[in-house]
């Protein structure tokens, strides 16, 4: 008999909090257990084994290519509400979050919004919601995963600095995470081993990369969870 | 002699029988009261603990009108917690999806009933039971592949919102009101009908002044069910209404509902979190509400018996 595992969805709480009470061996997350309100990152040991990148995307009408930080933190806030005001044509704005709590969203505001709460806004729970609602609103601005980009959208560079896998890796495009996997305490030798197995090259160079996220072993740089930066 | 007796003073074959039917029945009765008071209280005690616990005054939360338990308002030093506007978008969405479809079901039963009985029974009673059984989902996804866009064509904007939910909660609860109104259309006694037409009444005189006299109340306990089942769905809403916990200020900006904000919210937060208890909170107002629609028809049947 091999070994089996099972795989349980739910969102960025869920993961943690059912690792945090013993109820499963490996919790995932992509926000930092620290970052997580009621969770005791303590007892917790943090496995990373991806980085997932995330960009703003913009529906084709909207005529930007480029957003500051303070350009996009002014759009989610509300003092922005008409895409002239940063070079674009003349449109209205439309917010699309994801939902309050997930960890896209925390990480958007984190590094995007340089940890500007969003305003209130409409709210989809999944990236393919996300992008086919930008991309047939005018107007609309949302985030989603690299992975998730497509042409029928825009996604504009930040801060002069496009969103690509290779400047998520050099350091030079801030807004990305890394996908935690958290055991409770140090993990047995079965947990072990499926660690051992994510962080694999085989993995990393087939499954990660499929599906559209960045190996940890191309990163240059490392961040802890205070976005502290130091050369690997 | 000694058979009779026995016979007489031990416990039958049947009695056993009896008596285990009993048993079975009223533990089958005793596990159902359990689980809907386990239910009641585990669902009452951690909404409640968003007031006891966190803090949180009950007019804030149910007249405030800002909604993001992430955030703290600087000047009560408490997060932003004001459920006025998903309770607004349900109480909008159930009214307007049931004042759209009771026309329609009287309608529908009227014909089923009155006028074509035999087309009736044969084409729209299937109809009609397999609208009940389409899973919400379903009409979630038909939703956001078609009324969303539609209402995005044609009065631009997202296309999310009050209307779309309402459209898709309107086919929901159709076949509910329908199948409930042609039962209480059914139950009127024919002697009614014979009455009025042998006093000369024209077949509209007849549904009109007597037929659907005699049967409001069913019919308004249709309607009232219908709007329970408007009241309580998910996931057709979730996926058309846009989920903005905003004051709806008109039917096609994006809104929210008590019940789209949590399955939004529940998997995003941590149990024992206050950002978890509020949730929890809104799921008491849930279960109140559907306390209330019960009650409702409790009242209706209590005063409207036919007589």
């Amino acid at each position: 008999m091999g070994v089996f595992i099972n795989v349980q969805g739910g969102g960025t709480g869920t993961g943690l909090s059912q690792v945090a009470q013993g109820a499963v061996d490996l919790g995932n997350s992509d926000v930092f257990a620290e970052e997580k309100e009621g969770i005791d990152a303590n007892k917790l040991v943090d496995h990373q084994v991806a980085v997932v990148g995330i960009t703003p995307i913009l529906n084709r009408k909207n005529g930007v290519t480029n957003l500051t930080t303070a350009q996009l933190s002014d759009i989610f806030t509300g003092k922005i509400t008409n895409w002239s005001q940063v070079g674009g044509n003349n449109l209205d704005i439309v917010l699309i979050n994801r939902a309050a709590g997930s960890g896209t969203r925390a990480t958007f505001e984190k590094w995007g919004l340089d940890g500007a709460k969003s305003r209130e806004a409409q709210e989809q729970d999944s990236s393919g919601m996300v992008r086919s609602i930008v991309s047939t609103t005018p107007g609309a601005i949302s985030y989603v995963a690299f992975g998730y980009v497509d042409d029928s959208v825009v996604a504009p560079k930040f801060n002069q600095v496009a969103p690509t896998d290779k400047n998520v890796m050099t350091g030079q495009y801030p807004i990305w995470s890394y996908e935690h996997v958290y055991t409770k305490g140090k993990p047995n030798s079965k947990t072990q081993k499926f660690l051992d197995y994510l962080s694999s090259s085989h993995v990393q160079n087939t499954l990660v990369k499929k599906l559209g996220y960045i190996s940890i072993h191309d990163m240059q740089i490392h961040r802890d969870v205070d976005g502290k930066i130091t050369n690997k | 002699m000694d058979s009779i007796q026995e016979k007489l003073v031990k416990r039958s074959k049947s009695t056993n029988r009896d008596l285990m039917g009993k048993g079975i029945s009223l533990s089958a009765l005793v596990l159902i009261v359990l689980i809907v008071l386990s239910i009641f209280v585990f669902v009452t005690s951690r909404g409640l603990a968003t007031f006891f616990h966190d803090g949180i005054s009950v007019k804030d939360f149910l007249f405030g009108t800002t909604w993001n338990p992430s955030v703290t308002n600087p000047k009560t030093d408490h997060p932003y917690i004001g459920a006025l506007p998903m309770i607004l978008g349900s109480f909008l969405v159930t009214f307007l999806s049931a004042l759209l479809a009771t026309p329609f079901a009287i309608g529908t039963a009227l014909f089923m009933t009155e006028i074509a009985k035999k087309r009736g029974a044969k084409i729209m009673q299937p109809v009609i039971e397999l609208l009940v059984g389409i899973p919400s989902v379903v009409y979630g996804f038909i939703g956001l592949t078609i009324v969303v866009p539609v209402i995005r064509h044609i009065f631009g904007g997202s296309g999310f919102g009050i209307l779309a939910g309402t459209i898709v909660l309107f086919v929901m609860i159709l076949p509910t009101i329908t199948s409930m109104t042609v039962d209480t259309l059914k139950s009127v006694p024919g002697h009614y009908r014979e009455s009025a037409l042998a006093i000369g009444a024209t077949r509209w005189q007849m549904i009109y002044k007597v037929i659907l006299r005699a049967a409001t109340p069913g019919i308004l306990t249709a309607i009232v069910f219908g709007m329970a089942r408007a009241f309580g769905e998910a996931l057709a809403v979730q996926m058309v209404i846009g989920n903005a916990a905003l004051m709806p200020h008109n039917l096609i900006s994006a809104s929210s509902t008590l019940t789209s904000v949590l399955t939004m919210g529940i998997g995003n937060t941590v149990m024992g979190s206050l950002q978890n208890d509020v949730l929890w909170t809104l799921a008491l107002i849930l279960l109140i509400m559907s306390l209330v629609f019960n009650l409702i028809v409790r009242a209706i049947g209590r005063k409207g018996e036919m007589k």
